[in-house]
This record gives C-alpha cells, sequence and structure tokens, in this order.
C-alpha cells in the first residue's frame, strides 16, 4: 500500500504542482505551499489574454492535426501492403521504416532547413507539418502494419473473390475494421506532434508561427530570477490538460498501441 | 529481415487465392500479381515522402559536413574536406573530434543515458510488478503512471524547473524540512547538481513508458510456473530472479534499447532546463548550437554525422539482435 503511495505522488506530484502553483499569484508565489489555498485565475487570463498565445495554441492544433491527417493517408495504404501482401523487400521496406524512426532528429536538421528554405516555407507552420512526417510517418506504418496483420484474412479473401481491387478492399474490408487502431495510432501521433520542439524552435522565427512548447519554452522575465512562474505554470497546465484528459479516457488503446509498437515491433 | 519470411500458411492463401483453380500452385496467378502491383503503388508514396524528409536531409547533412556553408547563406559555400572533423594547422587539432567541448557533451550524454536508463528500468520494474497484483483501484493507477509521459517535454522542464528553483522550490523546502540539507541547493547552475536534475526530470517522464512496456511483459507469463513455485514453497525473490526475469528479458531489452536510442539523442529537457550550459551539453545541443547559434551549418553537420553514425551503428546492432525477436511472432 505505501508502494502504491509512493507511486501515486510520484507519478502524480510534479502536475498537480504546477495546477496549485498557476493558481497562486504575488507573493504566495514565493512561500512554498502543499495544499490549494487560493483560486486566483489572474494567471489564466494573464496568458488568456496575449494573442500570440492563443496564436501557438492554434498553431499547435493545425500543425498536429495536419501531421495526424497525413501520416494516416500514407501510413494506411502502406500499412495494408506491408500487413497483407507477401513480397520480396517486404522485410527491407520494413527495416527502412524502422531505421528512419530511430533517427536522431539532429542528424537532418541543416538538410531539412536546406529543402525548407528551398520550398520557401522558413517560418511557417507548413514547414513543420512537412518534417513532423520524419517521425510520425514511420511509426504510424509500424504499428499499422502490427494492427494490420492482426485482421482475419477470409475477410479479405472473400472480398478478392467478389473481384475487388486491392484499393477497394482497403477502403470497404479493412478500414472499417481498423477504427479502434487508427483511433490509437492517430492518438500517438497527435501527441508526438503536439509535444515537439526542436524542428518547432529550429523553422520558425517569430511568435505569430511558433507552436506552443516553444512558446513556453520562450517565455521569459526581465532575468532568470524574474521568470513569470505564475503565468509559465499556468500556459503548462492549458497546454496539458487536453493531452492528460484524452491519455486518460484512451488509457487502454493507448498502452495496447505502445506495446504493439515496441515490444511487438 | 524476418518480416520477408512469412508463415507459409498465410502465402499460400493469399498466393493461390480461390480463383486461381490451376494445379501450378508456384505460378502467381492474375490476382497475386495484382496485388503484388497494388502493394508498390500503396508503398511508394511513402518511400517518397520519407525519402523527401528523411534520407535526402540527411545526405545534405553529411555532404554540409565537409563544407563551410553558414546558417545565413547556406546555399553558398566551399569543400572543406575534413576540416570540419580534424585538421592539424600551425601545431594545433581542430575541427569537432579535437574540441573538448565536444568529447564532454559525449561524456554527458553517455553518462545521461546509462544513469537515466538504468533508474528508469529498476523503476520501471518495481511499478510494473507492483501494478501486475490484483487489487481494488489498479486501473487508475495505471491511468495515473501514464499522466508524466503525455505532459510534454518542454512542460515537464519547465515545471521541474520551477519544483528545483533554488529560493522558492518545493524540492529544497521538503529537504530542508526532512533536515536533509542544510541550505537550499541550486539545482539547475550548480555545475555538480545539474545533470542530475536533468535525470531526475527525465526518469520521471519516462519510468511510466517502461513500466507499461514491462507490465505488458509481465501479464503475458504463464500462470501455471508460478503456482508451480508456489506449491513447492520457493521464496518469492527467488521466483524473481530465476522464472519472470529471465522471462521479460526479451521484451525488457528492446524497451531498454529503444530507451537508450532515444536517450543519447536527448535535446529539450537539457535545453530547457540548463540552456547551453556546458555541464549537461548533450550532443544533439551541443550540434544544434553550432548549427544555429553559431550558424557554422558545416562544424555543426560534422557533429550531427558523428551522432548519426553512433546511433545508426547501435540501431544496425539492435536490428541484428533484435532480428529473431521482431520477427519470433505469426
Amino acid at each position: 500500500m505505501i508502494l502504491l503511495a509512493v507511486i501515486l505522488i510520484f507519478t502524480v506530484f510534479p502536475f498537480y504542482y504546477a495546477i496549485l502553483t498557476s493558481f497562486e499569484s504575488g507573493s504566495e508565489l514565493f512561500t512554498v505551499e502543499y495544499w490549494f489555498s487560493s483560486f486566483d485565475l489572474a494567471n489564466y487570463r494573464s496568458v488568456l489574454s496575449q494573442e500570440s498565445f492563443l496564436q501557438s495554441i492554434w498553431n499547435s492544433v493545425f500543425v498536429s492535426f495536419s501531421t495526424v491527417v497525413i501520416a494516416m493517408a500514407f501510413g494506411l495504404t502502406a500499412a495494408y501492403a506491408l500487413g497483407r501482401v507477401q513480397f520480396r523487400g517486404r522485410g527491407a521496406v520494413l527495416m527502412i521504416v524502422l531505421s528512419v524512426s530511430m533517427f536522431p532528429q539532429v542528424a537532418v536538421l541543416s538538410g531539412l532547413f536546406e529543402v525548407i528554405r528551398a520550398m520557401n516555407l522558413y517560418n511557417d507552420p507548413l514547414a513543420l507539418i512537412f518534417s513532423y512526417t520524419i517521425f510520425t510517418l514511420p511509426f504510424t506504418v509500424w504499428i499499422l502494419t502490427t494492427f494490420m496483420r492482426q485482421l482475419p484474412k477470409e475477410l479479405e479473401e472473400a472480398a478478392i473473390v467478389d473481384g475487388a481491387s486491392p484499393l477497394t478492399t482497403l477502403f470497404r474490408v479493412f478500414i472499417p475494421l481498423m477504427w479502434p487502431a487508427m483511433a490509437t495510432t492517430g492518438l500517438l501521433a497527435f501527441i508526438a506532434a503536439w509535444n515537439e520542439f526542436l524542428f518547432a524552435l529550429t523553422f520558425t522565427l517569430t511568435n505569430s508561427e511558433r507552436t506552443v512548447p516553444v512558446a513556453i519554452a520562450l517565455i521569459t522575465g526581465g532575468s532568470q530570477h524574474e521568470l513569470p512562474w505564475g503565468n509559465l505554470m499556468a500556459a503548462s497546465v492549458i497546454v496539458t490538460v487536453p493531452l492528460v484528459v484524452l491519455v486518460l479516457i484512451f488509457q487502454r488503446r493507448i498502452v495496447s498501441g505502445l506495446t504493439a509498437g515496441a515490444v511487438k515491433g | 529481415m524476418t518480416h520477408s519470411t512469412p508463415a507459409p500458411a498465410e502465402t499460400e492463401a493469399l498466393g493461390t487465392s480461390p480463383t486461381a483453380s490451376s494445379p501450378a500452385r508456384r505460378r502467381p496467378s492474375r490476382v497475386h500479381r495484382q496485388r503484388l502491383r497494388a502493394a508498390w503503388l500503396f508503398l511508394i508514396p511513402m518511400l517518397l515522402v520519407l525519402a523527401a524528409v528523411a534520407g535526402w536531409p540527411l545526405l545534405r547533412t553529411i555532404w554540409f559536413s565537409f563544407t563551410d556553408a553558414s546558417f545565413a547563406s547556406i546555399s553558398e559555400y566551399n569543400w572543406v574536406g575534413l576540416d570540419n572533423y580534424l585538421v592539424y594547422d600551425d601545431g594545433m587539432w581542430f575541427g569537432v573530434l579535437a574540441d573538448p567541448a565536444w568529447w564532454q557533451s559525449v561524456w554527458n550524454t553517455l553518462f545521461f543515458t546509462v544513469v537515466s536508463v538504468g533508474l528508469e528500468t529498476v523503476l520501471g520494474l518495481i511499478i510494473a510488478l507492483t501494478l501486475n497484483a490484483q487489487f481494488r483501484g489498479r486501473g487508475l493507477i495505471r491511468a495515473a503512471t501514464l499522466i508524466p509521459w503525455a505532459v510534454p517535454t518542454i512542460v515537464s522542464a519547465k515545471m521541474w524547473g520551477w519544483m528545483l528553483h533554488d529560493q522558492f522550490g518545493i524540492i529544497n523546502d521538503m529537504l530542508l524540512t526532512l533536515g536533509i540539507i542544510a541550505e537550499p541547493l541550486n539545482w539547475t547552475a550548480n555545475a555538480d547538481l545539474s545533470m542530475w536534475a536533468v535525470i531526475m526530470v527525465d526518469v520521471w517522464k519516462t519510468t511510466p513508458f517502461m513500466a507499461l512496456l514491462t507490465l505488458a511483459a509481465l501479464q503475458m507469463l504463464p500462470s501455471d510456473c508460478y503456482e508451480a513455485a508456489k506449491v513447492d514453497g520457493i521464496h518469492p525473490v527467488r521466483v524473481f530472479f530465476k522464472v519472470t526475469l529471465p522471462l521479460i528479458l526479451p521484451a525488457l531489452m528492446v524497451a531498454i534499447i529503444f530507451r537508450v536510442l532515444d536517450a543519447l539523442r536527448v535535446f529539450d529537457v537539457i535545453y530547457v532546463l540548463t540552456s547551453n550550459s556546458e555541464d549537461t551539453m548533450s550532443m544533439s545541443v551541443y550540434a544544434r548550437q553550432q548549427l544555429v547559434q553559431f550558424q557554422d551549418v558545416g562544424y555543426g553537420s560534422a557533429a550531427s554525422t558523428v551522432l548519426f553514425l553512433i546511433i545508426a551503428l547501435l540501431t544496425i546492432t539492435y536490428l541484428y539482435l533484435g532480428r529473431k525477436q521482431i520477427g519470433g511472432e505469426s
């Protein structure tokens, strides 16, 4: 029982403390409190009244959502080919996909910067959508392939007998069965894109183009000791609460998705 | 690799579909050929996208590492050969491999990787073993362990940055109250402590991932050998080391290697928590600093290429060793 309490405190406490701090203001911030003493919404008002913060939330939503849609479109067709068809070179394709997902992001930074400049997308959220496919696509292909292989082959055989083309088979037979897997994968890809920092920091320059993680990382005060901790914690809570709620709702699915991606391969 | 050797039953059933009634089982049927063509048509868009976002940029990065390109004018550069890596000039060695700050970052990254992945594995195992038991509210605690995983790394770095604040941080307050320390510690700025602060944040954030993967492996274990062990009255600790650990070791190793590869490219926790301090600078932070802050694309690309080679080598080793295991299913 004690062990359980320790685990619970260990995992939940920092987030709890961030929420607690976000409701404090003025001198309260500079006395350490363990329980809620006030519910002052001033920090939230101050953060949400900044136009650039709202804009960066919108940028994050737009970038993450688009990234998921693109990863799904390319990932589903590829997963169908990799999961359901036996062909020469299939192992090699899977290895390429897996190796790309292990790339250190910094290793493509200068090359990607050049591509983005050539496409005239520097300091544009579209550059982030483009660059995020480097990690969302391999991961989507990998997980969807795992799920795709688990579907019974009789369904597909029936479709083939009926003379359905592979594209029809994919859309009419598999995609309807894949919804749970797609929701899981989509959510994981969304979280990965929402949390991404290195590319967002490097490929955007102005406040209005930034995503939320970069906006939070760049909140500064007059000096290191004058950081507006109340605002910072309020912003952090705003950015994290939707994710935590989603994760808690879909927790079973997420666990199965994570294990499908990592353990079973 | 083993993915290309599927279960024979599957190939046969799909390769010679019911429409192909010819006795020549080896010859691919029309349906099979159509499926093969469709498979490649389905794969090519994905492969093209990966080539555009990963393959080509990687080749360009390696190319830049042999040039003196700068961030501001990336299209004008001269070939400089290996100068960015290592060059002997006027009695001195220059280049990434001669830079003490680079070697410091290599050491920092390795130290961070070994310590944090080690702690995460042990803590993850403890949490997984606890959650593997049947009790009320297990689902609740399992859900709670997902919270740190869901919190963006930047946010967790800021949250911990606040908790570890030298004057107003709750960690110092707790330690002072408990009498463990006599005066507040400056966690993120003190050279001896900052790496531990980074490790603390990383352990908090990724232990749940470890715990969940370990838990998944634990739940796949057969229960009969435990019943046998119970009947024989073998001590639980002994059962753990003799039965449980060997059985979950393959899955645990995959999780560990995933985490190691992740930890070797660590960037955001360190960048946000301790910015460009050399005491905690990782290889990724070093490379990005050269690239963006110092605008030296050639030099930064050389550092990135070295990091890529290290990770590539480990990935290849992992793929080679994990071959049997990855393809082990179905």
